[in-house]
């Protein structure tokens, strides 16, 4: 078995990892869940503010390696000002993609780039931690708002 | 390295130091986790299949006398391995978490009650806090816990004002898997017995690794695990005084563990197989008993002795890095060859994901002591852990390799990392 590690630590990955956009807490926020990984011991914590049926902000802060905090800047980046019917399909394709689906990568933008991770099992939870985050917190949004 | 120990010929006897991951020789740094195997051990699995596999205690025809014996015979091993007075006292197990749960459900069902109380330490493995927990929230005792001092060690007056009449078990990690920090569990056995307490030993990283003398130690039970100490998995040891093993209840009950059996009650069999429901694991135990007579035929005192300076050799050369943080003792008197350490901002995963590219095996992550993790103020850490066969040349690899996660993660790190 010989795996790049390239393939794993692209260089997008790197940069927002180093450079983490979205990082912080949000005030107000309409809804924040959090979230971690008992087997590396991840934690991440999402806050969200909704408006019109769209993420209008969104921040995380948390600790990790460099595959989970990467990950959540970049979805972070991702879902901003999208309807949440398209984060929803974007969060299903993100998780296809990791449980190793063919999934239609254009829909991805540079998220794109975290596909690599699948082919190294213990660190999809890593990349996913982020998202399952965020479903979390949607779905809490959704149920205090009928 | 000790002149004791021929190690280029010690390290043929582990045919996995042969292989050669993305073209590197294997650097197998986690024995703490578990440990690699001598071709004896792995030969003596096959010949009891190939040779003589049957059930145990039951058949009259030869090849079940043969595992009979075998199977009985690597408890004598064991039992003079940590010097135990009587043959008696050692049950076999699938493991040290099997073991401390034995005793968490046997002897604490019928010892615990409310008010009374456990003693552990913020160092223990989740295997020596979680049974007692169980058993805590069940009988209504309190759980106490001994603090973990900056240097990664235990505070005996801290021990003489917590153990008081209210105690009725002590229990520690004779060895830290994540400090390496050696406890001093004889003195707090004698505090226990002061007390009135009983003293359990989780023995899973200091058997391996240490002369352990259960005489000398005078504990009340310790646990270990075969495949940390070079035997097969899935099996492991329970020692016990006579005494207490008689006055428990079965932990489990079944065939093998029985006098005799009428439908609505049974009567129990003697020591150690009261303990020992069902069809035993012979094949891993007889493993177990082949990994003892390696280790014994080097020598205990010498492998700690091995370790004892590979250790120093990894503190005075990794450990001295400005950008790595070494956690536990360093006080190599006072320690295994357990060293866990962060590099600079790195993540561990990250750190162990760049070694593994280098064929460096170190773990990273909690090592299971979440509390020990928050005590740290880490949400994880590397840990390289030594073992008879490493050598200071696979410390140096080790070291070189950080220069790569240098480079691709140094310096940088998200705030609040």
């Amino acid at each position: 078995m010989s795996l790049p590690l390239d393939d794993l630590y692209r260089e997008i990955i790197l940069d927002h990892y180093k450079r983490p956009r979205n990082r912080g807490e949000l005030d107000p926020h309409t809804v924040r869940a959090e979230g971690n990984n008992p087997l590396c011991g991840d934690e991440i914590q999402v806050d969200v503010r909704l408006a019109d049926g769209k993420i209008e902000a969104i921040a995380f802060q948390g600790r990790g390696c460099s595959i989970s905090q990467a990950s959540a800047s970049m979805m972070t980046e991702a879902v901003k000002d999208q309807d949440l019917k398209d984060v929803a399909e974007l969060v299903d394709i993100f998780k296809r993609m990791m449980h190793g689906e063919d999934v239609d990568l254009d829909e991805l933008g540079d998220i794109e780039a975290l596909e690599g991770v699948q082919k190294f099992p213990v660190r999809i939870k890593c990349a996913l931690l982020a998202w399952t985050t965020l479903e979390q917190a949607l779905d809490e949004a959704a149920e205090e708002t009928p | 390295m000790t002149p004791s120990m021929d190690l280029g010929r010690l390290r043929a006897d582990f045919p996995i130091l042969e292989r050669r991951i993305r073209g590197r020789p294997l650097v197998y740094l986690d024995s703490a986790a578990t440990s690699q195997k001598p071709q004896a051990v792995i030969d003596a699995l096959v010949d009891c299949y190939r040779n003589y596999n049957a059930n145990v205690h039951r058949g009259v025809y030869s090849i079940s006398e043969e595992a009979t014996e075998k199977y009985e015979g690597a408890r004598d091993k064991v039992q003079g391995l940590i010097g135990a007075a009587k043959r008696e006292s050692i049950v076999f197990v699938r493991s040290t978490t099997e073991a401390i749960n034995l005793v968490a459900y046997s002897w604490g069902r019928q010892n615990i009650g409310p008010g009374d109380e456990i003693l552990l330490t913020e160092m223990e493995h989740h295997s020596n806090l979680v049974p007692w927990q169980i058993l805590a929230a069940e009988k209504g005792a309190v759980l106490r816990h001994l603090s973990v001092s900056e240097e990664g060690t235990l505070d005996l007056d801290e021990a003489r004002r917590l153990i008081t009449e209210r105690t009725k078990l002590v229990g520690v990690a004779h060895m830290s898997n994540v400090l390496g920090t050696i406890n001093p569990v004889k003195e707090l056995g004698r505090l226990a017995h002061q007390a009135g307490a009983v003293m359990l030993v989780d023995g899973a990283q200091s058997v391996p690794h240490l002369p352990v003398d259960v005489r000398d130690l005078d504990c009340d039970f310790l646990a270990a695990s075969g495949h940390k100490m070079l035997g097969p998995t899935g099996i492991g040891f329970l020692y016990g005084k006579t005494e207490l093993l008689e006055s428990m209840p079965p932990f489990m009950g079944g065939g093998d563990m029985i006098s005799q059996v009428w439908l609505d009650h049974a009567s129990y069999n003697d020591l150690p197989w009261k303990f020992e429901a069902g069809t035993p694991n012979f094949a891993d135990a007889i493993g177990l008993g082949v990994a003892v007579d390696y280790l014994q035929a080097i020598g205990m005192d010498v492998i700690r002795e091995h370790e004892k300076q590979l250790t120093a050799y990894a503190l005075g050369t990794l450990g001295e890095l400005p950008d790595v943080q070494v956690h536990g003792p360093r006080d190599i008197d006072i320690r295994g060859g357990a060293v866990s350490f962060c590099l600079g901002d790195v993540h561990p995963h990250d750190l162990a994901q760049v070694l593994d590219q280098e064929g460096v095996c170190i773990r990273a992550g909690h090592h299971c002591c979440h509390p020990l993790m928050r005590k740290l103020g880490v949400s994880a850490t590397a840990r390289a852990s030594f073992y008879l066969y490493n050598t200071e040349n696979e410390v140096d690899v080790l070291v070189s390799s950080l220069d790569k996660a240098r480079a691709m993660f140094g310096q940088f790190g998200p705030a609040g990392n």
